[in-house]
């Protein structure tokens, strides 16, 4: 195994013994240890690779929890009233806290730890803020795997919480089990717009600032578009989705197949609601482990994170080679320049690659 | 842009402790190391050592800078020094103080082990520059 990773990361000169210490003490539950151990994730640090790989075998206990949902909805104060509550009920609770970072400077001032004061000295909450650091994909790898750290630490509930802004953000909810979309009261237009992409990732709805104005005009919004919506797109299930799906609105007991996002109604500032919320999650996970579909995320979860480890290695080999034949800006000069365009250049680079996967005469082996 | 290495970024925290409320130069001071490219956790107001300890330990921070106007600084900094050792974490924090220390009480906190003291006055590059160049190699 471990002769094999050396044999795909050739460029890792790995520090076996750090990489070692790091390990066991994150499974002996050292709190420096799993917060090294996200810095090494964060960092794409030589070796991390081969530490989060040797904690697979330790995860697939946490529940992971994704909350989203527009700045200023609420994001962070319910993550801290959900963790206090988690913590009142004898469970440890990790969060990764996602704040976008500059495209100028690449800096970030990440504040969400600021909100989450209710279980501030109590260790068995552990919060880590992360920014987007604008790598191909990178946040949403970064995310999963400290997901990882965090299941492998012994964590019972990872609330993974980010501004749902984007297909990157919508990435990074999707590596969690249960996703959370937040609403706030009187934002009619802001549904129309969530439409097309994060409410379909919904597996609850939350109105938080229930006691604003239009909270209750929200809700029936919500329930609207549930109703007359084909529902969570994230289980494609052509079968569910005809017009009959409605009438399952009627009738109490729905097919168990098909999981209605709920709608709570919350006030994080005074934790209400929040019992229901909790509940409604365990009600989902129930639902991902009795229909199924939590293995059919599970295994989606993994082929992406294949694909993903793929890109990234295809990226930097490509990168090398343009490193190689001069760097892009060499490159880039040409085209400006007349002299070449860039389909020209794709198709030279990539060709050497081609002819050599063509000799390969039999496909890789996986153990 | 930085976007082309996924690499290291400095991760600071500007920590408020104790009862004092004066904020705007942990904001300046947080919204300079942003745009110095580093990532910033602030803290809020109002912390106590043990907080910051938890926050510092938790975000595996490679600085923390602790802005005290108070005058409180001789009691909550080796408070914090002595969390951040119980964690192992006093070595290979580098942990800065801003704020307004007579200069009888200088020595004490880099006893302590703090490794600068930034007074009223300080420039921006200045700090900015020893958190370069200072940030523990890890």
């Amino acid at each position: 195994m471990t002769e094999n990773d050396a044999a795909t990361e050739p460029t890792e000169s790995a520090p076996t013994d750090e990489i070692d210490a790091l390990r066991s003490g994150l499974l002996a539950g050292d709190h420096r240890a799993l917060a090294r151990t996200i810095s090494k994730i964060e960092d794409r640090a030589p070796g991390y690779r081969r530490l989060v790989g040797s904690l697979f075998d330790h995860t697939g206990t946490a529940d992971v929890i994704g909350v989203t949902g527009s700045p200023g909805a609420g994001k962070s104060t319910l993550v801290d009233k959900l963790a206090e509550t988690y913590r009142d009920r004898g469970e440890t609770v990790g969060i990764i806290a996602i704040d976008p970072s500059s495209p100028f400077s690449g800096g970030a001032v990440l504040g969400d730890r600021i909100r989450m004061a209710s279980t501030v000295g109590d260790m068995d909450v552990f919060v880590r803020s992360m920014s987007a650091r604008g790598t191909l994909g990178g946040l949403s790898t970064a995310t999963a795997d400290a997901v990882k750290a965090m299941d492998a630490f012994g964590k019972d509930k990872i609330i993974i919480e980010t501004v749902g802004a984007g297909q990157n953000e919508i990435d990074i909810v999707r590596t969690a089990d249960t996703v959370a979309v937040l609403v706030p009261p009187g934002s009619g237009d802001a549904v129309q717009t969530l439409k097309a992409g994060i409410l379909e990732i919904a597996d609850v709805f939350v109105v938080n600032k229930a006691d604003r104005d239009g909270a209750d005009r929200t809700v029936q919004e919500l329930l609207e578009m549930i109703e007359l919506g084909d529902g969570p797109s994230f289980s494609v299930d052509p079968g569910h989705h005809g017009p009959g799906s409605v009438e399952t609105s009627d009738d109490g007991d729905a097919e168990p197949s098909e999981w209605r996002p709920p709608i709570v109604e919350t006030i994080a500032t005074d934790g209400v609601g929040v019992d229901e919320l909790i509940d409604e999650f365990a009600a989902h996970a129930d639902h991902l482990r009795d229909t199924g579909e939590g293995d059919k995320r599970t295994r989606r979860r993994h082929a992406e994170e294949i694909r993903t480890l793929l890109r990234e290695d295809l990226h930097g080999l490509l990168e090398d080679e343009l490193d190689r034949v001069g760097g892009i800006d060499e490159l880039a000069s040409a085209v400006a320049g007349g002299r070449t365009d860039p389909y020209t250049i794709a198709g030279e680079l990539l060709e050497p690659v081609e002819t050599c996967l063509g000799q390969l005469d039999e496909s890789p082996t996986i153990e | 842009m930085s976007t082309e290495s996924a690499g290291r970024s400095i991760r600071c925290l500007v920590a408020k402790v104790g009862l004092d409320g004066h904020d705007r130069g942990a904001h300046v001071i947080a919204r300079a190391f942003r745009d110095a490219g580093f990532e910033v956790i602030y803290s809020g107001l109002h912390n106590a050592p043990e907080e910051i300890v938890q926050a510092a330990v938790q975000e595996d921070v490679d600085v923390l800078g602790i802005s005290i106007l108070s005058g409180a600084h001789n009691t909550l900094v080796p408070k914090i020094m002595a969390g951040l050792e119980e964690y192992g974490a006093a070595d290979d924090t580098l942990v800065l103080v801003g704020g307004v220390i007579p200069d009888e009480d200088r020595s004490k906190l880099e006893d302590a082990g703090v490794s600068a003291i930034f007074g009223p006055g300080t420039s921006i590059e200045e700090t900015v520059g020893f958190v370069r160049e200072n940030a523990p190699e890890r």
